[in-house]
């Protein structure tokens, strides 16, 4: 049978906010457990939440950006359930009446082909705390500093069918929280999460199949492999005559395999009601226009301006355009250097091959945009080849200092005394006069064959030091004349 | 609306509240006692009336994003029923 | 007069004239404390060192011609408001061990106004009662009949100051828990416009109707003291950023011209006739004195007590589900895994009637049940609202009883809890629209206090206080205090 996967995500975009979203804590990570915990934060009896503006104009920049309705009044209510690492006994959320209703989000797929993924809707809720298993003795440490930091949870329609299309969304979210600065995009640090939905029908069916959760996804890898796998295991429930359980699964990234959490049977009753502690939020029309006036560039208002600006392919400029992160690097790298195409080269191959070999992000890349336009400089004004110039890119990634101290270090300059290269070429021709006979009679087509030896020679001479334009030229005049 | 003692156990589940089976009886009559004069609201006439949740029909205030708390580490380990290294300590939770 | 018979605005102005000072003053309630408190069983702790800390610091105050509005003037607190160091009990094992690190609004404001702390008052438990008979820590005893309850929530706090152990208390009231007891005990009490008063720091039980106000002798002393309790609080999402009104220079404005409006609701059929006479009377000294009196309807607010039953639950339930024996309060011993420590925890630590409330309140709120509780009890909620509303175009101030009966014997209803409900059967429904009433000692039927209500408009206390003080002016039953026997 041919089958058709159904996926809908739920992700959970952390709020790059100072504080948290219902109390004055800071949100910064890595500090010692519970220090960045308030009275609220770990549910002292008494404590009352306020609203922080901040979240609010975060989550209405998003609803700009994907083109949803902003509602102008939005609820918060209390989700009912008992974990330790919730530490009121609910979490405050939003059900009925989210702050963002609808919207879309359009992907270039691979392929070329585009698509658009509708959203359900997205609203404003606090995280909880971390639980940590290990150095307990057997007991879970609870860890409160993440209770209460800001989570904008953007929920999409069903409308993805396969584990590239959920990580082209996936990705393109990325770019679109990241671009509007409303998010760190910090993958590492837990500051998106992907929910998975998956059902499975056969092809041209338009009912739903029975759908499975898998939560737990911090890696756009992981939700890939995820996916693969839970539509390969649902395939084969059902192949086999079995029926897909509705359930919630979470997904291991050390086994790279899911298990069964939770079925549907033993769901918690969440219990929500409108949280008494909070007033209806309303959002002024005023208020929404003046955040429209102050947009960021997006990703795709920005994929065509490199097109444009830049000459850039389209594939090229999709590349570059989606993480604001990147897109900055690339205009750094061009207004130092002038050179679009070599920049966009560059930043989409060497570099990006060594940044996901390092799992680095290109912020923190070893080798800073003016560095990569002073080596394309180089490379320009003759200085160094371009094969040469990926030695000097790897010794600045090493850190070896900047591009023309690693040049002057390592003697990488291109030998441009014409003198010093006529005497080589004079020596290479002397030393190998077999060669030089044979080249002389043969045809044009054969010569142009055997000119490469001569080259070749030339350059194991220099040390690859030579400006290969000096050897043909000097060469040719050599061996022809 | 009466409640069975099964009732009363899923809902006392949910709670996290324990009964034993002696209380259960007793809990479950008293508890029909407030349900029957619960139970009143239902000839009340609601419909196209809007639910209220807060007496005063205002909107939430927002603040200004700053850091305002310190560290009360200190001052709130000392209540924990059970603590280690700045966490607390519950049996091992397992997913 | 005896110290702890005389109205905060006397204590007031002898401070102020040096006729004793604040630790005087303070030393005087804490010996009343130290002999009368162990049978009343008003509060749950004294704080006798702090006080007379705290006297010293109002005298020297004072002496600098730095004092605040309250200083020097010993209170007590119910022990549902946070005090940082101090045990913050809510009359509930659950917090039996917990001490609060930080101050609720209400108490560092009233700190503040140069206010000495004599100690937290007893209390029904988590608020969570008509008698104050379910506290961990005993019931109190009512000081005008040892056998009877005091009322409740705020049965400590009332006790406390008719017995004359403090000249003035906090209370919360959420379904009457200020005005019942005052009206048990012979005091006045007010329970402000939700809204008026922070809750930043009072323990939750049900936060869209939870209202802190104070506990006095007279009205004009819960005028100082609303005062001085009130106000925007920026840290409380739901307090009114509002000025507070001058409540006090208005005490005395004449009531010629106001209309009182008595709802034929608060007069059934079954109603002790005695109780309603008290009203009735009431209501003739204020006619002599020019008010006029309509007859009213408030015709949903039958249904008031069921839907509070259904809201105020459902909140406490969600309030209540940070008592988990994890961060702090009552942890069981040896817990198995993580469900036994919660269900022992929470078993162990909480009374009955509070987890009774849990049951009612998740149940209410749990799926397939939602709609047809808690939804309905939130439209009820908006009918009594407007049927308020509609009434305050026609009046000014909306009077009744307090309460049903006077104080009934210990043990009377502990073990019926619907019978227990309705001795709020006249205070709820203005919880529910958010509105501040007051109550005041009218009358007396057995030697007992019988307290009348005054409801007004949202944010109108200082009308209530105005009439209140008025009918006080020419009464003197708030003036009569219990025989409390030998005399400190």
């Amino acid at each position: 049978m041919n089958w058709e996967a159904v996926i809908g995500l739920e992700v959970h975009v952390q709020l790059n906010t100072r504080s948290k979203i219902f109390s004055g804590s800071s949100t910064a990570v890595g500090a010692e457990p519970n220090s960045q915990a308030s009275l609220l934060d770990l549910g002292m009896p008494g404590t009352l939440p306020v609203l922080n503006r901040e979240a609010v104009n975060k989550a209405v920049r998003l609803g700009l950006a994907i083109d949803a309705r902003i509602s102008r009044r939005c609820v918060f209510e209390r989700k009912n359930y008992f974990y330790p690492d919730l530490p009121k006994g609910y979490q405050t959320s939003q059900l009925a009446e989210p702050i963002i209703l609808g919207g879309e989000i359009s992907l270039n797929l691979e392929d070329g082909s585009e698509k658009t993924v509708r959203l359900h809707h997205a609203h404003l809720e606090e995280d909880a705390g971390k639980s940590l298993h290990e150095d307990f003795h057997g007991m879970t440490g609870i860890d409160l500093n993440r209770a209460g930091t800001p989570l904008i949870e953007v929920v999409s329609e069903p409308d993805m069918h396969s584990a590239a299309e959920a990580v082209a969304f996936a990705r393109k979210l990325h770019a679109i929280v990241t671009s509007l600065d409303i998010c760190d995009g910090d993958m590492s640090q837990g500051s998106m999460r992907f929910d998975v939905n998956v059902s499975i029908r056969p092809r041209g069916e338009q009912t739903l199949g029975t759908r499975t959760e898998t939560k737990n996804l911090n890696s756009f890898r992981f939700m890939e492999m995820a996916i693969h796998r839970e539509i390969e295991r649902q395939i084969e429930v059902v192949e086999g005559g079995g029926e897909v359980v509705q359930e919630t699964r979470l997904f291991n990234g050390e086994t790279g395999q899911a298990r069964t959490m939770r079925i549907k049977e033993e769901a918690d009753d969440y219990r929500y009601f409108p949280c008494p502690d909070l007033l209806p939020v309303v959002i002024e029309e005023a208020d929404i226009e003046a955040l429209r006036t102050d947009m960021p560039e997006l990703p795709d208002a920005r994929r065509e301006r490199f097109a444009q600006q830049y000459g850039l392919s389209d594939y090229d400029a999709g590349l570059l355009s989606g993480e604001r992160a990147t897109a900055a690097y690339f205009e750094a790298v061009v207004a130092e250097c002038g050179d679009a195409k070599q920049a966009a080269n560059w930043i989409n191959g060497e570099l990006a091959a060594r940044l996901n070999a390092g799992e680095i992000g290109i912020k923190d890349s070893p080798v800073n945009s003016a560095s990569l336009a002073r080596i394309i400089e180089r490379v320009a004004d003759g200085t160094i080849s371009s094969k040469i110039a990926k030695q000097v890119f790897e010794a600045c990634w090493q850190g070896e200092g900047s591009p023309d101290e690693v040049i002057e270090s390592r003697g990488l300059k291109q030998m441009s005394d014409s003198g010093e290269l006529e005497r080589i070429v004079d020596q290479v021709i002397a030393d190998n006069p077999d060669q030089v006979a044979g080249y002389r009679a043969a045809d044009e087509k054969k010569q142009k064959k055997m000119f490469g030896f001569f080259v070749g020679q030339v350059m194991k001479q220099t040390g690859g030091k030579a400006n290969p334009r000096e050897v043909n030229r000097l060469l040719g005049e050599k061996l022809d004349g | 609306m009466a409640l069975d003692r099964e009732t009363v156990a899923q809902v006392a589940q949910l709670a996290r509240l324990r009964l034993d089976e002696t209380e259960s009886a007793a809990v479950t009559d008293r508890l029909n006692e407030i349900l029957g004069m619960v139970d009143e609201l239902q000839q009340a006439e609601v419909a196209d009336v809007e639910p209220m949740a807060h007496p005063l029909e205002l909107a939430q205030p927002l603040r200004a994003d700053e850091v305002t708390e310190s560290d009360r580490r200190d001052d709130v380990m000392g209540l924990a029923p059970a603590e280690e290294g700045g966490c607390y300590l519950v049996p091992r939770v397992v997913e | 007069m005896k110290l702890h018979e005389q109205s905060l605005a006397s204590l007031k102005a002898g401070l102020e004239q040096g006729d004793f000072s604040s630790r005087q003053l303070t030393q005087h309630f804490l010996e009343r404390i130290r002999s009368l408190d162990p049978r009343l069983n008003s509060f749950i702790t004294v704080t006798a060192d702090a006080a007379l800390a705290a006297a010293d610091a109002a005298d020297a105050a004072r002496a600098r011609g730095e004092a605040g509005p309250l200083c020097g003037l010993p209170l007590a607190h119910k022990d549902i408001f946070c005090t940082r160091g101090v045990r913050t009990s809510c009359g509930s094992r659950m917090l039996d061990n917990f001490t609060s690190p930080y101050d609720a609004t209400v108490v560092a404001r009233m700190a503040a106004a140069g206010a000495v702390m004599l100690g937290k008052t007893n209390m029904d438990e988590f608020a969570m009662g008509s008698s104050n008979e379910t506290s961990y820590y005993g019931p109190v005893r009512n000081p005008w009949d040892q056998d009877r309850v005091p009322g409740g929530s705020s049965g400590g706090s009332a006790a406390a100051v008719a017995a004359g152990l403090a000249p003035a208390a906090t209370g919360t009231d959420t379904g009457g828990s200020i005005r019942q007891p005052a009206a048990l005990n012979g005091i006045t009490g007010l329970k402000p416009t939700y809204g008026r008063v922070s809750r930043l720091g009072m323990v939750a039980f049900a936060s869209s109707l939870d209202q802190a106000g104070p506990m006095a002798r007279s009205a004009a002393d819960c005028a100082l003291l609303l005062e001085a309790m009130a106000g925007h609080d920026p840290g409380d999402s739901t307090s009114v950023d509002r000025p507070v009104d001058d409540c006090q220079t208005g005490l005395d404005r004449s009531l010629e011209g106001l209309t009182v409006g008595l709802p034929e609701e608060f007069f059934p059929q079954n109603l002790d006739p005695r109780i309603a006479e008290v009203t009735r009377e009431a209501v003739r000294e204020l006619e002599k004195q020019g008010a006029r009196v309509v007859d009213i309807s408030l015709p949903t607010m039958k249904y008031s007590v069921p839907a509070y039953y259904v809201i105020a639950p459902a909140e406490a339930s969600s309030n209540l589900a940070r008592f988990d024996g994890v961060r702090y309060g009552y942890r069981c011993e040896h817990p198995e895994n993580l469900t036994d420590l919660y269900e022992r925890s929470r078993s162990g630590g909480f009374g009955d009637e509070v987890q009774r409330r849990i049951l009612v309140g998740t149940w209410a709120l749990s799926h397939g049940y939602y709609d047809a509780y808690y939804l309905r009890a939130q439209r009820v909620r908006r009918l009594i609202r407007d049927d308020f509303a509609r009434a305050f175009e026609k009046v000014d101030v909306i009077m009744g009883p307090t309460t049903p009966e006077t104080a009934f014997p210990l043990g009377a209803k502990s073990g019926d809890p619907v019978n227990m409900y309705m001795a709020d059967v006249f205070t709820i429904a203005v919880n529910l629209a958010g509105l501040p009433a007051l109550s005041m000692p009218a009358g007396q039927l057995d030697g007992l206090p019988a307290g009348v209500q005054v409801i007004g408009n949202y944010f109108d206390e200082a009308r209530i206080l105005n009439v209140a003080h008025r009918y006080q002016q020419a009464t003197d039953w708030h003036r009569r205090s219990p025989d409390t026997g030998g005399e400190a």
